[in-house]
């Protein structure tokens, strides 16, 4: 496994050492300074997430807690997926555990992780401003575009399984991705209109860059020092050891192909169950439930995928199936209370 | 002169899309200017990560008056003809327009007059048109309006429009227009972080100017020329050299308005990946250049940065940031390349069983066994060592399977050349690894040790006959599988290194290796050319005549002549020799040609030309004419004249002087050979009627003329020579 190189630690918290004034970005919207010290964003990863949710708060948007399924992005959660469809305002944030089997390391990379968690964003329509807002919520968590190199790089997103694409940004602190910024065209197959703004903040990694740690599992998760100090390899190690496992040697592949089958069956179920005829128009009463069994079948071809048991033609085959689910349920979405034009 | 300040402010253009766009949009305002009568003087586009910007100069400020006239009916025409005529022409009645006669009758004309307008008004219509259709590689909507169809798409979000008219000595106007609601004004903005607030700009002098006071350089040249200045005093100053890198900077440069140059380092122990590999690394990942010692050629541990901001701290915490994040990008580069080199790369082979690659030509482990067999087939023809080629066949697309060829897919075969090299295999086995890849295109190097000429060969002839038998051939423009490149290939190839080899053949043996892999689908489109798909190897011109059969030949033949034109060689010479037919040595083509064009250069060349031609031309008419050919031998004891008896020798003695020549490979022999024949042609047509009143003696000629066109097809097809 790669090993892990000398750590030079970099200044922390720019702002400690950079008058404040020279950056009207690096403002805090929050009266980060009053924070104590162990809750502040560059000396634990669970302050970190809190000035973010905080952040995003302040510009008012919903702070949801995170999906009950397992999933491969924060864009899989269908306050992103669904909720980008249809012409009704909706602005959230939100943590997402993010299940990537294939990315598992057994514990030994120093970023390499099969679960992580991601920080997603996503306002509709996206705001004028949503560039300086972006700008604004990595001053909240300690990197002050005066001191920092901060660059938007040419990025375009596309979600083959969701049937979904976007053009925007990755978004570099000093040579490093931090965050993936988009303006989504089209999500499940539907055109976005109004255009909905996603970011997703790799909170592990931004994390690793504020404190100044070289590998994943030395982040400081509570802040505390000490005997009262909890490190993000105390909570997950352990976890990432059995997931590679798992995920790599012993995922039952025979219950896996028959989930996989039953999600695809149940979503398709569901889908057509839902349809009503309502006066004029069509309306559907289950987009939701069936868009679950979309995230499952997805996880699931995930799980097989890093098994290798999915040769490279059936791949595209598989990936083509869960689209096919996604795009249903984006169709049925529109047709929902929440989803239609007004 | 007025002139035209246009900006158009957006988010972070994408860096490769900016030139073009510059250029775009210069283009299509000044060919709209022109197109409406407004000829300006000069025209400059510039772009930054965020804005285009365009400066127009010398602009008429209105256009010129244009007079037009417009036909209308015949006096007495029906009253609704007139009505239309008036009501389309703006007249008020018949009174106002002039009458023309002309063969068919009397017909009103009327004289429009259309008085220019203002450029500034005609300005304010064209640049939303051009905004909203901007060829962008790629566009987006975005905000609110983006719920309703219709709303405007830019490559990112367009925030502001500056638009400016006026002369230098005065206070220019504001083009007032305004595009899915933005309107134009003279507000932009500067340095996103240093000095993000609202200027107000009145012409480009000014602009440009204020724009620079605001961080933002806005010409690319001049931010290239700062980055590379820059960069190589940094390097210098260490007693370093910058690995200068021309795509790398076009990308930098379109990534910072204020390019400010730092350099950083990396741990010593990572110089010990090869340096492509380090520089693949710290280029693609990073967008960083990388410095080389110039006393060793070897790359430094120190790397060349360019940031956007000039930062309070000197930039400490930005080069400290770009360590951190270099460092585990090399740690990984490192693992790759040492894991690699744990594999044999024969041990690695299997798994090309497992890989398509195309569906109805089968695996990589098919493909590679195939272009081993045929590699060993080339071998002797072009010296290589048998062994040794079969060798470098069967290992030359492991690295593939690498790690570092996965991560930089870009260092293909050179990474195999290195753990070819790590694994103690001979350097011609080795270096095919990177050799056989080549040339990768036109202005690209050509393999020259024998191994890698013979595997580079076989490489590409198996695609070539792959894809061409399953019918996926290149199409216009399109060339998915670069079967183009492919040709020209095997041509540079065999020509460069002086290969004689017949083509025919070695196609067939292509041919054998699919079939004998059992390939059903190359089977049936070779059958389609040649039944059954055996005959292909069997004699030479059985297989020559399949080959021409599925075209083969003329798509090799073609390329060859795109590739001898590019080197000044004409093009109907190529056809010349081509269409004796056989001709399957390109190299041997090559020669023909070469001699042929000196040869027609000469005044005997000329002449004998001129002389050929005519005795094709008048062949074909009386061919035509009898509706028979003129073949066989002339019977001597037919010759009246002296001319007849000399040309009847001097074609006999040329034939054969000529034929020897060919035999030999002497073209520019069989040339001179040729040119004997000149003066008793010349003579001939001089004193000799062809169509004489005695049928047999008229016969007889016809059948000596056609002996000039036989004699002179052992060099070439003078039919097809053009002038």
């Amino acid at each position: 496994m790669t090993p892990s190189t000398p750590i030079a630690l970099i200044p922390l918290a720019a702002a400690d050492t950079v008058p404040r004034a020279s950056n009207p970005l690096a403002r805090p919207v929050l009266t980060m300074d009053a924070l104590p010290d162990h809750m502040r964003p560059e000396r634990s990863f669970q302050g970190f997430i809190l000035a973010l949710q905080r952040f995003w708060a302040e510009q008012g948007c919903v702070i949801l807690q995170p999906y009950d399924m397992e999933m491969g992005a924060g864009t899989f959660h269908p306050a992103t997926t669904l909720r980008a469809l249809g012409p009704k305002p909706w602005n959230a944030a939100y943590v997402q555990p993010s299940r990537r089997p294939k990315d598992g390391r057994y514990g030994e990379n120093p970023n390499r992780l099969q679960h992580y968690y991601q920080f997603q964003v996503i306002m509709k329509p996206s705001p004028p401003n949503l560039q300086d807002l972006y700008l604004k919520s990595l001053a909240a968590i300690g990197i002050d575009a005066a001191v920092h190199d901060i660059r938007f790089v040419e990025d375009d997103w596309e979600s083959p399984t969701l049937g979904a694409w976007g053009l925007g940004w990755e978004c570099w602190c000093d040579g490093m991705e931090v965050s993936q910024f988009t303006y989504f065209q089209q999500v499940a197959g539907v055109e976005c209109a109004p255009v909905a703004g996603e970011l997703t903040y790799g909170l592990e990694r931004l994390a690793m860059y504020v404190q100044g740690v070289d590998r994943v599992y030395d982040l400081n998760f509570n802040g505390r020092e000490g005997a009262e100090k909890v490190t993000y390899g105390d909570v997950f190690l352990q976890a990432e050891q059995e997931y590679s496992r798992h995920n790599f040697e012993y995922a039952d592949t025979a219950m896996l192909f028959e989930q996989f089958r039953m999600a695809e069956e149940a979503c398709r179920k569901y889908l057509a169950a839902g349809w009503r005829e309502g006066g004029n128009q069509k309306e559907h009463l289950m987009a939701l439930p069936a868009y679950d069994q979309c995230i499952k079948a997805s996880h699931v071809f995930n799980l097989l995928d890093a098994r290798g048991v999915i040769s490279v033609t059936e791949r595209q085959s598989y990936i083509g199936r869960v689209r096919d689910l996604a795009k249903a349920c984006g169709e049925a979405w529109i047709h929902t209370e929440t989803g239609r034009a007004v | 002169m007025p002139d035209l300040l246009l900006e158009l402010f957006s988010e972070e253009i994408p860096a490769r899309m900016q030139a073009k766009a510059a250029d775009d949009l210069r283009r299509m305002v000044t060919d709209k200017l022109v197109a409406d009568g407004l000829v300006y003087e000069g025209a400059k586009a510039f772009a930054t990560p965020r804005r285009l910007a365009l400066t127009v100069h010398g602009i008429p400020a209105r256009q010129p008056d244009l007079k037009s006239e417009r036909r209308g009916p015949k006096i007495g025409a029906p009253d609704a003809a007139v009505q239309g005529f008036l009501k389309a022409t703006g007249l008020k009645s018949l009174d106002e327009a002039k009458i023309q006669k002309d063969a068919k009758g009397d017909f009103y004309i009327a004289l429009i007059e259309k008085p220019g307008r203002a450029a500034i008004d005609v300005i304010a219509e064209m640049i939303p048109v051009i905004i909203r259709t901007f060829p962008w590689p790629k566009s987006m909507r975005w905000g609110a309006r983006s719920a309703k169809s219709g709303s405007l798409t830019w490559v990112r979000p367009l925030h502001a429009i500056t638009a400016t008219f006026g002369l230098e000595t005065e206070e220019p106007d504001v083009v007032k227009f305004s595009v899915d609601g933005i309107e134009a004004g003279q507000t932009t903005y500067g340095h996103r972080f240093m000095a993000p607030g609202a200027i107000s700009v009145r012409r480009f002098e000014d602009y440009e100017a204020k724009l620079k006071a605001a961080k933002v350089i806005l010409d690319p040249q001049a931010r290239k020329d700062i980055i590379l200045e820059d960069a190589k005093e940094l390097a210098f100053a260490q007693g370093l050299e910058l690995v200068e890198d021309q795509v790398l900077l076009d990308e930098v440069s379109g990534l910072v308005e204020w390019p400010v140059v730092m350099m950083g380092s990396f741990e010593k122990e990572f110089l010990s990946i090869p340096d492509e590999v380090i520089r693949a690394t710290i280029r693609n990942n990073q967008k960083c250049f990388v410095v080389k010692d110039p006393k060793t050629g070897k790359l430094t541990n120190k790397f060349v940065l360019t940031a956007n901001i000039e930062a309070p701290d000197g930039g400490k915490t930005i080069v400290a940031g770009n360590e951190r994040v270099i460092r585990p990008r090399l740690s990984d580069a490192k693992f790759f390349y040492e894991t690699d080199l744990k594999t044999r790369l024969e041990d690695r082979l299997s798994k090309f069983e497992q890989i398509v690659f195309h569906e109805k030509l089968g695996t990589q482990a098919a493909r590679i066994k195939r272009i081993e067999r045929l590699a060993a087939e080339i071998a002797p023809l072009v010296g290589a060592d048998v062994e040794k080629t079969k060798r470098a066949a069967r290992l030359a697309k492991a690295d593939l399977l690498t790690e570092v060829v996965g991560e930089f897919p870009e260092l293909q075969g050179l990474m195999g050349k290195y753990y070819a090299l790590a694994q103690g295999e001979d350097a011609s086995v080795a270096a095919a690894s990177e050799e056989h890849w080549k040339p990768q295109g036109p202005t690209d190097r050509v393999p020259t040790d024998p191994v890698s000429v013979a595997v580079a060969l076989a490489d590409k002839l198996d695609t070539l006959v792959g894809f061409w038998a399953i019918d996926e051939k290149p199409t216009g423009s399109k060339d998915p599988y670069a079967l183009r490149r492919a040709a020209l290939g095997v041509i540079r190839i065999l020509i460069a290194n002086e290969h004689r080899v017949h083509l025919a053949e070695v196609l067939g043996h292509a041919v054998a290796g699919y079939i004998e892999q059992g390939n059903s689908h190359v089977r049936s489109g070779v059958e389609a050319w040649a039944k059954p798909a055996e005959t292909i190897r069997g004699t030479l011109e059985s297989a020559f005549d399949a080959w021409s059969a599925g075209g083969v030949s003329s798509f090799i033949s073609d390329r060859l002549k795109v590739q001898l034109r590019d080197q000044g060689a004409r093009h109907d010479l190529v056809d010349a020799v081509f269409s004796l037919g056989g001709q399957d040595d390109l190299l041997l083509v090559v020669r023909r040609v070469e001699a042929l064009g000196k040869f027609l250069d000469s005044d005997d060349g000329k002449n004998l030309l001129a002389g050929t031609k005519r005795a094709s031309n008048i062949l074909a008419i009386e061919e035509k004419k009898d509706k028979r050919t003129f073949d066989g031998a002339p019977d001597a004891a037919l010759y009246k004249l002296d001319e007849e008896k000399t040309l009847a020798k001097a074609i006999d003695q040329v034939k054969a002087e000529a034929s020897a020549a060919v035999a030999k490979e002497d073209f520019a022999g069989a040339m001179s050979a040729m040119a004997k024949l000149r003066p008793a042609v010349d003579a001939f047509f001089d004193k000799v009627k062809v169509n004489d009143d005695d049928p047999k003696v008229r016969e007889n000629r016809l059948k000596l003329l056609n002996e000039i066109r036989a004699a002179t097809r052992a060099v070439a097809d003078f039919s097809r020579i053009e002038g």
